[in-house]
């Protein structure tokens, strides 16, 4: 947690309860199916933060990043940034407090408007700033995310995919929001650009005291960028702690067997056995009890039968049967 | 330890793009070499042109592709295509680009057998589909053999591509990014899955990935592609204990490594991007992005060795990384 930065009254993203069921139609006669992409995650951000969130293809990230923005009305909870109520805004005070940062910048970028004009554009949309402002905004944020002015006057398929990225970045902080929602960011990218990118976003933060969602599945840049991490399984949040204390000591059996599929470049380690088996998590089909217990290896009588609850750490929680054992088997403390 | 796949001086070339300049290396039985560079750079060029499988309208030259002492330059289409699938086999990132969606899995992977093998009974080669999905970590293989590709997920094809690749006992895979677009976790579960292979069947591996971490990993020998030529070629431990190329350096010091950058410093990167070749471009392609850039670097490039088995292309002189902190 930063709390160096001035001690905000409100966390920067508050949601509560939050959830949101698709129902996805498999014909004409068969009835809907129900996908719980997102299931019952509370937590707050701390202004200044990076909380970063990750978890396996179809867990629920994007989704998550999709309701906080705005983006997707939830099924039940709700979502507050810098303390205000999302659902209670307008479009337009919405997009001054938060912003996104998706993974495909060519597909986020109108192809038929310059650079230029494509970072305006939430300032046009504003409706009321002027336009010589407008012009300047546009050029100083083209200058701080390191485009010349020169690519400003291109179109996005004549830049490449990390300056695309820089458009992206740019049209997203032009309004000087609260937070930014970065989905995936650098997954396209090439390791090279992608650090260009990571130290942008890094000094941008720095400079313009902002707050980070941060998605994405490489558990490595999010062990670099993150001060808090989440994880998620099959639509919750199975346990969220301080980035440090969550990759020393990683407590969910989950996190732990994510961390050990994580291949750092140290030659002669070898690929570890995650010991996950073979069994594929679906949305549509959530296991009963710990929704995690066909595939993990400390699973026991209890898991199938009773759903874990959110057990507080010393800097988050965990969702585990486990962590109740391990609390039984302390004496009580304060 | 023998070569299985010697190619010497590749190039291919698409109209005004040279997508490989000249490329060289040897991959032995039993042994995984990596091929390894951002996107680009040639990796999947190169494997096309050992496989014999370049779109139409390339243009393929080289000094040599030997596979298993035969020189695959002068063969006709219809002896690749005998080889291809039997003795050499290829698996893609994408598994639909190698998997038919209107057949079930047993169907495509009885009659790869049977194709390259006439005379297998039907019940022989569904015998040894089923023996190899089990061997790939498929359980219930009897029930996926009357599937179709769509009702697998991402990671169970890419393990049904692998078997398939499996059927004939090749003695050479070539794998290109078999699990970039899977979760950490069902990654960590392919490469397992490709090492114990090649140990008990004695296979040799193309890999090409893009992921250092990998390299690292799984590889015995790794060249480093940049802009359709090898710029540094080593064993494993010695690229990574002492890498020489300014790329090489640069492309390890954009990874984050946990508990070697800390958070609050910026992560080592490389200005620019993977620039486009034309024919006839001379000197070194990574000028342009390199802090050691000198006017002989225009030039001829020179292939410098640095210890057994270990070269790099480059006009610095062998030692100049010793005297450089190794990359953060
Ligand atoms: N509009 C939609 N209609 C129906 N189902 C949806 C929709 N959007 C998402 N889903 C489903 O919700 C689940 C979670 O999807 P989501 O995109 O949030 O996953 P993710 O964690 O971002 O995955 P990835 O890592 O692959 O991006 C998936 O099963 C997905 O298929
Ligand atoms: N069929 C094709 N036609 C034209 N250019 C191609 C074709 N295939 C690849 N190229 C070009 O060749 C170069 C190397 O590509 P590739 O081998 O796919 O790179 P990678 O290292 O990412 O696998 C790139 O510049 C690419 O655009
Ligand atoms: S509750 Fe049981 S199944 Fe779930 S993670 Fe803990 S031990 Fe494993
Ligand atoms: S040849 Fe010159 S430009 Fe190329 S990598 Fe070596 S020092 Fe850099
Ligand atoms: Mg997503
Ligand atoms: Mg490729």
């Amino acid at each position: 947690m930063n709390v160096a930065a001035a001690p905000a009254a409100h966390p920067a993203i508050e949601v509560r309860d939050l959830r949101r069921v698709f129902r996805v139609r498999q014909g004409l006669f068969a009835p809907p199916r129900e996908v719980v992409a997102v299931d019952g995650v509370s937590f707050r951000v701390p202004a200044g933060s990076v909380l970063g969130v990750v978890g396996e293809s179809g867990c629920g990230k994007s989704t998550l990043a999709r309701l906080i923005l705005g983006l997707l009305p939830p099924t039940a909870g709700e979502v507050l940034v810098d303390g205000r109520r999302l659902a209670e805004m307008d479009r337009r005070a919405r997009a001054r407090l938060i912003q996104p940062v998706f993974q495909d910048p060519f597909a986020s970028l109108n192809p038929r408007r310059r650079v230029r004009d494509i970072v305006a554009m939430p300032l046009v949309a504003q409706g009321d700033i002027p336009r010589e402002e407008i012009g300047r905004r546009v050029a100083e944020m083209l200058d701080r995310v390191g485009l010349s002015r020169e690519q400003g006057d291109r179109f996005p398929a004549q830049l490449s995919g990390g300056q695309r990225q820089r458009v992206a970045i740019a049209r997203a902080l032009v309004l000087r929001p609260r937070v930014v929602v970065c989905d995936e960011p650098t997954s396209a990218l090439d390791v090279s650009v992608q650090a260009q990118i990571l130290n942008l976003l890094a000094e941008l933060r720095r400079d313009l005291g902002l707050t980070y969602l941060f998605i994405s599945h490489n558990l490595a840049v999010v062990e670099h960028v993150a001060t808090e991490v989440a994880v998620m399984y099959l639509g919750r949040i199975v346990e969220r702690a301080e980035a440090e204390a969550l990759f020393a000591a990683p407590r969910h059996p989950y996190t732990r067997a994510l961390l050990a599929s994580v291949l750092t470049p140290e030659p002669g380690l070898g690929v570890p056995d995650v010991g996950l088996g073979d069994v594929m998590p679906d949305p549509a089909n959530i296991p009963p009890g710990c929704r995690f217990h066909p595939r993990c290896p400390l699973a026991f009588a209890r898991c199938p039968v009773e759903a874990p609850i959110p057990i507080a750490t010393a800097t988050g929680i965990v969702e585990c049967h486990l962590e109740d054992r391990a609390a039984a088997a302390q004496p009580a403390a304060a | 330890m023998s070569a299985l796949l010697e190619v010497a001086g590749l190039q291919v070339r698409f109209g005004e793009v040279a997508a490989v300049r000249g490329a060289s290396l040897t991959v032995n039985r039993g042994e995984t070499h990596c091929l390894v560079g951002e996107s680009g750079c040639g990796k999947s060029v190169t494997a096309l042109a050992v496989m014999g499988l370049l779109a139409r309208g390339a243009k393929r030259e080289a000094e040599r592709i030997v596979f298993a002492g035969q020189d695959l330059r002068g063969l006709s289409d219809r002896a690749m295509s005998r080889l291809r699938g039997d003795r050499m086999a290829m698996i893609f990132q994408e598994p639909m680009t190698s998997l038919n969606p209107s057949y079930t899995i047993g169907s495509q992977m009885t009659e790869v057998l049977r194709r390259h093998r006439p005379g297998t009974t039907r019940a022989r080669a569904v015998d040894r589909a089923v023996e190899l999905l089990g061997r790939v970590g498929i359980t219930a293989p009897g029930m996926r053999l009357g599937q179709y590709p769509h009702q697998l997920s991402g990671g169970l094809r890419q393990r049904v591509m692998i078997a398939m690749a499996l059927m004939c006992e090749p003695e050479l895979l070539i794998a290109d990014e078999p699990t970039t677009a899977l979760d950490v976790t069902v990654q960590a579960q392919i490469l397992r899955l490709l090492a114990e292979l090649q140990r008990d069947l004695g296979l040799a591996i193309l890999l090409i990935t893009h992921d250092l971490g990998i390299v690292a990993r799984v590889a015995h020998r790794v060249s480093v592609m940049y802009a359709g030529e090898v710029v540094e070629s080593a064993p494993t431990a010695a690229l990574f204990a002492a890498p020489c190329h300014p790329y090489t350096r640069g492309l390890l010091s954009c990874v984050p490594v946990p508990g070697k950058v800390r958070r609050d410093q910026p992560l080592g990167s490389i200005p620019g991007v993977v620039p486009r070749i034309p024919p006839g471009f001379a000197g070194c392609a990574f000028r342009d992005r390199c802090a050691h850039a000198r006017a002989e670097c225009a030039s001829n490039v020179p292939r410098r060795a640095v210890g057994p088995g270990h070269e790099f292309l480059c006009t610095l002189a062998p030692d100049w990384a010793c005297a450089e902190p190794v990359p953060a």
